[in-house]
C-alpha cells in the first residue's frame, strides 16, 4: 500500500514537473520575443534595487501586501469580503468628482474624492442594513452597481467635456505601477499605519465581536463603531492600493492572503502575521515577476502570484490538504478492495469445508459479480502486498484460457480470518444487543468489519462470551484459530 | 464646460424621435436594452432569493480570459466563439466557486472573491501579452456601449436582411431565458427558497443550481457588450429587490420585471440623451433612482416610521 502512494507522488511530481518545464517554456518564448530582453539582467537589476523606480514599486507591493493582510484577515473572518470589492468601485465617482475639482490628474485630490465617496458608500450600506431587510448581498450590488454608474457616467461626461491630460484616469481600473509615485508611497504609509494603530488599540474588542458579537454587546463593547470603523479602514486600504493594482483587484489582495493564511492558523495573532507575511510576499514576488517579462502588468501577476500560492497551499498542506485526503482515501480504498477479497477467499474455502486451499479466480468473478480483467487487478494487489501466491490452473476447463489459482499465504490467511471475524461477530452483536432481524444486519456489517479495531472486538466478544456461530449459522473464527493460523488443518 | 448640461425638454425628448434615421437607429437601442432588461431581471429574481446578487459581479469578471482565449485561438472577434468561450469561463468560474466552497475551509463570499478576482487577472494579463495584435477594447468590456447596437451586421437569411445581429442573438436568449423559466418554475422555485425539501421530493437540487448558473452565464455574456461587466450587476440586482419593496409573492415580482425594464430604458437612454454620457450608466442610475422612491415610498418605509415617530415622540 505504502508504495502505491509513493507511486501516486511520484505520478504526480513527474506531472507537476512537465507543467512548470512546458510553462517555462513558453515564458523563455515570450520573453525570446523581446529583442534584448535577457531576463537575468533583468532579475540582476531587480536585486540590486539601484533603479528608484524599482525600489519604488518594490516597496509600494510591500507596503500593500502588509496593510491589505493585516485588514484582510478581519475581513475573511467577519465574511466581508465582497464588501471590499464593492467599496473598491464605489470609489469611482469620488476619482471622478476629484479629477474635475483639480482639472487635471492631480493624486492628492483623486485620493480625497476617492476617500469621500467610499465614506459614502460604507454610509450607504448601513443605512441600508439598519432601515431595510434587503440582505447583505443585494444591498453590497446595489451600492456596487450605483456609485460604479455614477462613476461611469462622470468619466464619459469628462471624456465628452474634453479635458486633456485624462488618461491617467484609466490607471485607476487596472492600475499603474508605472505611474507609481512617492506621494502614493505615503499614502500607503499612512493607510498601514491607521491600520495598525487601529488593531493595536483594539484588539481585544476586535476579537470579541468579531466572533461574538451578543456577548461582546453585553460586556459594553461598542460593536456598530468598531464595525464602522473597520469598513472605514478597509476603504482607506482600497483607496491606497488603486494605483498599485487598480480598482478590481485590490478586492483580491483583501482576501487572497488571509484566505491563505486562514487555512492553517489557528489563533487570531498568528493569522494576522501570517497573512500580512504572505501579502507582502506575493506583492514582491507578484513585482519581481512583472519585472522579468515584458509587458507584464504588475497589479495582475501580483494578484495571480497570490492566489497560486493559495491553491498550492490548498493542495499540498499537510492532512487536511486536497492532496493528501485524496492518497488517504485511495489508501483507504485499496485496504478495503484487499480486505473484500481476503473475505471472499475465505467464503470459498469454507464452502469447501477448508479442504482445498486454491481458489481459482473464476469463483471469484461469481460470487463477487466482477470482470475477468477486475478480478486479475485484486489478485495481482494480493500477491503484491504478500497475502497470497498465484499459479495457473493445474486443471483448465477444456474451453477457458487458464485460470488463475490463488493460495493464501499465512499471513493472509490470518487477515481473512480477522475480517471474517469483525463481520459475523458484528452481525451477531446487532441481532443479539440491539435486536435487528437476521437478514437486516449484513450491509451494516459489511461495512463496518474494514474499521472495527482488536480492542473492540475484543470487547464484543466478551459481550456475547465468546460465540463460535454468526446468526446465519456459520463458525466465527476465534483468536486461537487465527494465531494457530489455519482453520482448515484444525477443523 | 459645465458639467451638467441645460435640461431642454424637447432636445431631450423629442429630438431622438424626430428624424426616419434617428427613430430606426435609437428603436434598436431601446429594444436592446429592453431584452437585455428583461432577460438579467428574470434570471436576477431568483439570484438574489437565492442570495446570491454578487455573482452576477463573480462571473461577469470571471468571463474575460474566456474571451481572450477564444479570441486568441480562433483569432476573430465574432460573437460565436466570443460567446462559447466567455460561456465556458463563467462555467468554470461557478463550479470552482463551488468546489472551492464544498472542499476547503473557504466560505462562500472569500471562495467567490478569490476564484473571479484570480480569472480576471488572469485576462488582463493575457490582454497586456497580446498588446500590439489585439484590438480588444478593454473599455468597451468593462463600460459597454449600447448606443453602438446599431452598428452589428445584419443577418441575411435567404438573401432577405432581417436585421441587426446583436439584436437577434440577445433576443434568442431573452427569449431562451424566459421559456426555460415559465417550463422549470417549479422546480427552480423550490430549490431556491427550500433546498432541502426539494432534495426531499426528489429534485436534482444540484443541476438546477448549475442550470440557473449556466441562464445566468448566458445573459451575462450576451448583456456584457451591451451594458459591460459591472452594470450588468445592475440589471441583475434592482428589478427584483425594487419590486419586493411592494410585492412578496415571487409571480408577481417576476411579472415587475418587465414594467421596470421599460422604466429603465426608456428612463436611461434619455437622460443619457440630456447628459451626453454612456447610456448604459444612465440606465443604471435610473434604476437606481427608481429603487429610492420604491424605499421612500413603499408601504413600510422607513420615512413613514419617521413621520409617524415624529407625532408621537413620548413613545
Amino acid at each position: 500500500m505504502d508504495s502505491r502512494i509513493t507511486k501516486g507522488i511520484k505520478n504526480w511530481i513527474i506531472y507537476l514537473g512537465i507543467l512548470s518545464a512546458s510553462s517555462l517554456l513558453l515564458d523563455a518564448k515570450q520573453i525570446g520575443s523581446g529583442e534584448e530582453f535577457n531576463w537575468l539582467t533583468q532579475a540582476e537589476r531587480f536585486f540590486e534595487m539601484k533603479d528608484p523606480s524599482v525600489r519604488r514599486v518594490a516597496l509600494g507591493a510591500l507596503l500593500m501586501g502588509i496593510s491589505c493582510g493585516l485588514i484582510g484577515s478581519f475581513v475573511v473572518t467577519r465574511r466581508l469580503s465582497l464588501f471590499g470589492d464593492t467599496l473598491s468601485h464605489a470609489v469611482l465617482p469620488g476619482v471622478a468628482i476629484g479629477f474635475i475639482w483639480a482639472g487635471e490628474k492631480d493624486n492628492f485630490s483623486l485620493m480625497i474624492g476617492a476617500g469621500l465617496a467610499g465614506f459614502a458608500g460604507v454610509c450607504c450600506i448601513s443605512l441600508l442594513r439598519k432601515f431595510t431587510k434587503i440582505h447583505q448581498d443585494s444591498s453590497l450590488g446595489i451600492v456596487l452597481s450605483a456609485f460604479y454608474a455614477i462613476g461611469i457616467c462622470l468619466l464619459t461626461r469628462i471624456q465628452k467635456i474634453g479635458y486633456s491630460n485624462q488618461s491617467g484616469l484609466d490607471s485607476f481600473i487596472f492600475g499603474q505601477v508605472s505611474a507609481l509615485s512617492s506621494d502614493d508611497l505615503i499614502g500607503l504609509l499612512i493607510a498601514l499605519g491607521f491600520i495598525g494603530i487601529f488593531i493595536v488599540l483594539n484588539f481585544r474588542q476586535l476579537l470579541a465581536t468579531g466572533f461574538d458579537p451578543q456577548f461582546s454587546k453585553s460586556i459594553g463593547i461598542p460593536n456598530d463603531f468598531l464595525q464602522f470603523g473597520l469598513w472605514v479602514l478597509i476603504a482607506f486600504c482600497v483607496i491606497s492600493s488603486l494605483q498599485l493594482v487598480g480598482v478590481i483587484l485590490v478586492s483580491a489582495m483583501l482576501v487572497i492572503p488571509a484566505a491563505t493564511a486562514s487555512l492553517f492558523s489557528k489563533r487570531m495573532k498568528e493569522y494576522l502575521l501570517l497573512s500580512s507575511l504572505l501579502g507582502a510576499g506575493a506583492g514582491l514576488g507578484g513585482t519581481f515577476l512583472s519585472f522579468l517579462g515584458k509587458n507584464l502588468p504588475a497589479g495582475p501577476i501580483i494578484v495571480l502570484v497570490s492566489s497560486s500560492i493559495f491553491f498550492l497551499i490548498l493542495f499540498l498542506r499537510p492532512e487536511k490538504g486536497v492532496l493528501f485526503r485524496w492518497l488517504n482515501a485511495r489508501s483507504v480504498q485499496s485496504r478495503i478492495a484487499i480486505e473484500n477479497m481476503l473475505k471472499t477467499a475465505f467464503q470459498i474455502v469454507e464452502q469447501n469445508g477448508f479442504e482445498d486451499n486454491e481458489i481459482s479466480s473464476l469463483e471469484i468473478m461469481k460470487r463477487r459479480g466482477l470482470s475477468r480483467a477486475e478480478v486479475e487487478k485484486e489478485i495481482e494487489n494480493l500477491a503484491h502486498s504478500g497475502l497470497a501466491t498465484k499459479n495457473l490452473s493445474s486443471n483448465p476447463a477444456a474451453n477457458l484460457p487458464p485460470q488463475t489459482v490463488l493460495t493464501l499465504t499465512p499471513k493472509g490467511w490470518e487477515y481473512a480470518c480477522r475480517i471474517v471475524r469483525n463481520h459475523r461477530l458484528w452481525e451477531l452483536y446487532l441481532t443479539d444487543e440491539a435486536h435487528y432481524e437476521p437478514d437486516h444486519v449484513h450491509d451494516d456489517a459489511e461495512k463496518i468489519e474494514h474499521v472495527l479495531g482488536e480492542e473492540t472486538v475484543r470487547q464484543i466478544e466478551r459481550l456475547l462470551k465468546n460465540p463460535k456461530t454468526d446468526p446465519h449459522g456459520k463458525l466465527i473464527p476465534s483468536i486461537t484459530d487465527i494465531h494457530q493460523g489455519s482453520l482448515s488443518r484444525s477443523t | 464646460m459645465n458639467l451638467i448640461p441645460k435640461f431642454d425638454p424637447v432636445r431631450v425628448f423629442l429630438e431622438p424621435w424626430s428624424t426616419p434615421e434617428l427613430i430606426s437607429w435609437n428603436s434598436q437601442v431601446i429594444l436592446m436594452g429592453l431584452l437585455v432588461c428583461w432577460a438579467s431581471g428574470m434570471i436576477g429574481s431568483f439570484i438574489v432569493v437565492r442570495r446570491m446578487a454578487l455573482m452576477g459581479d463573480a462571473i461577469s469578471h470571471g468571463i474575460l480570459p474566456g474571451v481572450i482565449i477564444a479570441f486568441l485561438a480562433f483569432g476573430s472577434l465574432d460573437v460565436g466563439p466570443m460567446l462559447l468561450g466567455a460561456c465556458l469561463a463563467g462555467l468554470a468560474c461557478s463550479f470552482s466557486i463551488e468546489w472551492l466552497q464544498q472542499n476547503s475551509p473557504i466560505k462562500k463570499d472569500a471562495s467567490m472573491a478569490i476564484v473571479f478576482t484570480s480569472f480576471f487577472a488572469l485576462g488582463v494579463t493575457l490582454i497586456n501579452l497580446q498588446t500590439g495584435h489585439l484590438d480588444l477594447d478593454t473599455d468597451c468590456v468593462l463600460y459597454g456601449e449600447i448606443g453602438l447596437t446599431p452598428l452589428a451586421p445584419n443577418i441575411t437569411l435567404a438573401g432577405n436582411n432581417v436585421g441587426n445581429r446583436s439584436l437577434w442573438v440577445m433576443g434568442l436568449i431573452c427569449l431562451i431565458i424566459v421559456s426555460l423559466i415559465c417550463l422549470f418554475y417549479r422546480q427552480i422555485l423550490v430549490t431556491s427558497f427550500d433546498a432541502t425539501l426539494a432534495h426531499s421530493i426528489g429534485l436534482p437540487v444540484k443541476s438546477i443550481q448549475q442550470f440557473l448558473m449556466l441562464l445566468l452565464a448566458l445573459s451575462t455574456v450576451a448583456s456584457l457588450e451591451s451594458v459591460g461587466v459591472i452594470l450588468v450587476v445592475a440589471m441583475l440586482v434592482f428589478p427584483s429587490v425594487t419590486a419586493s419593496f411592494f410585492f412578496s409573492r415571487l409571480p408577481s415580482i417576476l411579472v415587475c420585471t418587465f414594467p421596470l425594464g421599460i422604466a429603465y430604458t426608456f428612463g436611461g437612454f434619455h437622460l443619457a440623451y440630456w447628459l451626453d454620457c454612456s447610456i448604459a450608466a444612465a440606465m443604471a442610475i435610473t434604476a437606481t433612482v427608481c429603487f429610492i422612491a420604491a424605499l421612500g415610498l413603499c408601504p413600510n418605509s422607513f420615512l413613514w416610521k419617521i413621520v409617524a415617530h415624529k407625532k408621537s415622540p413620548h413613545n
